[in-house]
Formats: structure tokens, C-alpha cells, sequence
């Protein structure tokens, strides 16, 4: 059977890992290479990098990250964060990551998804899609869809986004709740569900996650093919396989063991 | 020496990366002669059936055909799998190996496509390549095409119906899924295939 996916963010900024999914026994600044295995031998099914690094000169260190973690992790890797051209993605592909996470630049230029599907294939195109609940809805949307880090709203609706993304060439769809993000307070279920629902792409639920309970309800109601886990270190668990433990024992089909 | 046929498909580095980890020697080549020289061929893949197309343009064809019939151990991975059967309706044009019988098929209308992430080998026949890995085991998956079950199918795995996952015959080998992105259980069949001996 299928199963649902954990995957680990980790926050790189300038070749560290500045915030990630947290070990009670393993401090989260660290080494990305090291915290990638260590999550995948943990149970993670993925692990993202999100490169937070702002400065255009940072991306040389990336690139060598992401070489140096490639080399000994054998779960798919994902790279996200200021990819903005055919070229910004080849060089991660390059240094072995498996999939890349863009965001601000589709939106900008959707064409830019097809020539990463044409070129490396649409399961290594990931587009991420900031959300965030309207007060009016436009066309029925409820959703808007937000750019550069969620800071700037843009004339585009979630669902038709989505629509656009798969059709494009868009692989899987990386989906962040702006309203739930940071508070802890559970996935935003009815928006996954509705994105889930719109495309026939997997979609990855990002935002909100404070307990092991929100993982179940993301699964079950949200429709959600994988969750991301930004920082499990409040839940009182220890792991990703404790996480994944106990979202297994709720009847979501997970690999574990592992 | 395990030549790792190069015909420009994407995951080529990250078998290169894991035969390497496990300290098998490996080289990546567009040569047909240094197919024919190898001690094992590995096909991967990742992308669209069509990029096989290539095989045939460039020699490789001809040289992984000769090199499987001497009884050179040969894997194919994903699509590398797809292409050991007679064809797939993804590029109808371009025809496969056809070593064994078939041709792969889209998932069904209406299931979500591609197939990505971790799913469960059934095992359906003792294997070579599968020795150490337990029935159920998980691995990685992403395609939208599969291959049929057929006699020579070793395991199959459960998404719209059941497909196959991993194909034997003699010196032939196939596996659907990615084994150099399937953590331990991936790492063991790579470890197998470089052990073979023929």
C-alpha cells in the first residue's frame, strides 16, 4: 500500500541549519549533511532543504551543501528557496538533489515549470504555493496565493494556481497555510482537502502541525499525500519514527519500520 | 567494472553516488564498446520513455542487446525497467528491448498520477537481486507508466492494482521503483546486483 510521507524541512542559511525539524538529544543548529541522515535514519521519507540564505553570493555555499549532503543520503532531497531560473535549478540537480521547490519565480514566470519538467522530468518539479484565506472570496476562491516568503499578495487563487502548476508540469504541489503557519494550531485541513481535490498531482501540507493529532486529521480530512514537519520538538515525542509510530497506530498507512 | 548507461536521463548521478557509497566500482559511459566490455550494465531512468530513443541513435542499443545475451548481469531501473518489455503507450514510436512480453500502460483515469512515494514489495518469486529483503519491505517510487505482471515478475506492488515491481530472468534484472532512493532496503539491492555473479 501507498503510504503517507513525512518529510523533513530544514531552514539552510549560509551552509548551517538554522531551524528544522528538532531531536530533543540533537541541537538544531548544525551540520545539514549530518541532520539530513540523521532525520532519514530517524524515518523521515524526504527531507527539503529551505535555503533562507538572501544574498546572491550564499549560493556557491549551497551548492556545496547540498553536494556534500547528497553524497551519503539515499531518500529522495528536495531544494527549495531562491531558484529562480532553468540555470539556479540545474545547479542543484547538478550538486545531486533529487527535486526542486519554486515558488515566487512560477509565479513570476510559469514557464519556468515546464522547463524544469522538460528538462529534468515533472517529478523533480515541485511548485510551492504560499495560501492565505480572503475575506471576500473571488470566483468562489477563498484562497489567495502570496509570493516572496508570503510577504506580497498577487492576483492569483490557490485552486486555479494548482490547476495551472499540474497542468504546466508541476509534479507535486508543496502547499503552505499562511493563516495556520507558526501557530501551531493544526493543518489547515479544508484548504488541502480543496487543493487535493482540484489536482490529480500529489500535494504536501505544510503549516500548522502542534500535535501528532494534526498529522492524522491532514491525512485523513485534508487529503494530504505527505506532511511536512517544520519542527516536531514541542510535541513531546522524541523522533520522526515516534511521529510516524504513532500516525500508523492512528490507521494512516506509514513505512515503519524503516 | 558496472558500466551505467548514460543516455542523458536524469538520475544517473544518484546511482553513480550510491554504487560508489557501497564501493563498487562504476563508470558512466555513452560508449557502446565500453558496455560491451562491462562486467555488469545498469540502465537507469527517470523522465519519459521516449529518452530511450537515444539508445538506439547512439549504439547502445545494439551493445547492451549483445552484452545481455553473453550473460552480463544487467538492471534496469524505472523507466531503464519499462524498457526491457516490448514498448510503453508513452512514446508507442519508440520501441523497447522487448525481452520480455507486454507493453506498460498509464495508471487508470481518475488515480493520482504520478505514483510518488514509499510502497510495499510483494514478493512472487524467489530472487537474486531481492535476497535479504523482507516481504513488505518499502521502497521509493515515482513513475506514471508501469510495467504488466509477467512470468518473469519477482515482486509486484498495489496502486491502482497490482504491477511490477521487480522483474528476473537469468542475467536480466528490472526494478520499478529506486533503489538508490530507498534507503537501507535500496542500498541491500545494489549491494546484491554488484555481488552477482554470471
Amino acid at each position: 500500500m501507498l503510504t503517507r510521507r513525512i518529510i523533513a524541512c530544514l531552514d539552510v542559511d549560509g551552509g548551517r541549519v538554522v531551524k528544522g525539524t528538532r531531536f530533543v538529544d540533537l541541537r538544531d543548529a548544525g551540520d545539514p549533511a549530518e541532520l539530513a541522515r540523521a532525520h532519514a535514519r530517524a524515518g523521515a521519507d524526504e527531507i527539503v532543504f529551505l535555503d533562507i540564505t538572501a544574498t546572491h553570493e550564499a549560493r556557491g555555499i549551497l551548492i556545496e551543501t547540498v553536494r556534500r549532503t547528497a553524497r551519503e543520503l539515499f531518500v529522495p532531497l528536495t531544494v527549495g528557496g531562491g531558484i529562480r531560473t532553468l540555470e539556479d535549478a540545474s545547479a542543484v540537480f547538478e550538486a545531486g538533489c533529487d527535486k526542486v521547490s519554486i515558488n515566487s519565480a512560477a509565479v513570476k514566470d510559469p514557464r519556468l515549470i515546464t522547463q524544469i519538467a522538460e528538462r529534468f522530468g515533472s517529478q523533480a518539479a515541485i511548485v510551492a504555493i504560499d495560501a492565505k484565506r480572503m475575506e471576500t472570496p473571488i470566483d468562489e476562491e477563498q484562497w489567495r496565493v502570496y509570493v516572496a516568503g508570503g510577504r506580497i499578495p498577487t492576483e492569483r487563487c490557490v485552486l486555479a494556481w494548482a490547476r495551472e502548476a499540474e497542468a504546466r508540469g508541476a509534479g507535486e504541489i508543496l502547499l503552505t497555510s499562511m493563516d495556520r503557519d507558526g501557530t501551531g494550531r493544526g493543518f489547515d485541513c479544508e484548504l488541502t482537502a480543496a487543493v487535493a481535490q482540484a489536482v490529480s498531482i500529489p500535494v504536501i501540507a505544510s503549516g500548522g502541525a502542534g500535535t501528532v493529532e494534526h498529522f492524522l486529521d491532514v491525512f485523513r480530512q485534508g487529503k494530504a499525500d505527505a506532511a511536512l514537519a517544520a519542527s516536531i520538538f514541542h510535541f513531546g515525542i522524541h523522533d520522526i519514527g515516534e511521529l510516524k509510530q504513532r500516525i500508523a497506530a492512528g490507521g494512516v498507512p506509514m513505512r515503519w519500520p524503516c | 567494472m558496472i558500466s551505467i548507461v548514460n543516455y542523458q536521463a536524469s538520475n544517473i548521478r544518484s546511482v553513480k553516488k550510491a554504487l560508489d557509497y557501497l564501493g563498487l566500482e562504476a563508470e558512466v559511459t555513452m560508449d557502446p564498446q565500453a558496455v560491451r566490455r562491462a562486467d555488469k550494465v545498469l540502465l537507469p531512468g527517470v523522465g519519459h520513455f521516449a529518452a530511450t530513443g537515444r539508445l538506439e541513435q547512439t549504439g547502445l542499443r545494439d551493445a547492451i542487446r549483445e552484452a545481455v545475451e553473453r550473460g552480463t548481469p544487467f538492471l534496469g531501473i524505472c523507466v531503464g525497467l519499462q524498457w526491457i518489455f516490448e514498448q510503453s503507450e508513452e512514446a508507442p514510436e519508440t520501441p523497447g528491448l522487448g525481452l520480455f512480453p507486454g507493453s506498460c500502460r498509464r495508471f487508470p483515469a481518475g488515480a493520482k498520477v504520478p505514483h510518488v512515494g514509499w510502497n510495499s514489495l510483494e514478493m512472487v518469486a524467489p530472487s537474486r537481486l531481492l535476497a535479504g529483503v523482507e516481504p513488505g519491505a518499502f521502497v521509493y517510487f515515482t513513475h506514471s507508466y508501469r510495467a504488466p505482471v509477467c512470468p518473469q515478475t519477482v515482486a509486484t506492488t498495489e496502486y491502482e492494482g497490482a504491477f511490477t515491481a521487480a522483474v528476473e530472468r537469468d542475467n536480466v534484472f528490472g526494478v520499478q521503483f529506486h533503489p538508490e532512493k530507498s534507503g537501507e532496503v535500496g542500498l541491500t539491492i545494489l549491494r546484491n546486483f554488484g555481488a552477482l555473479k554470471c
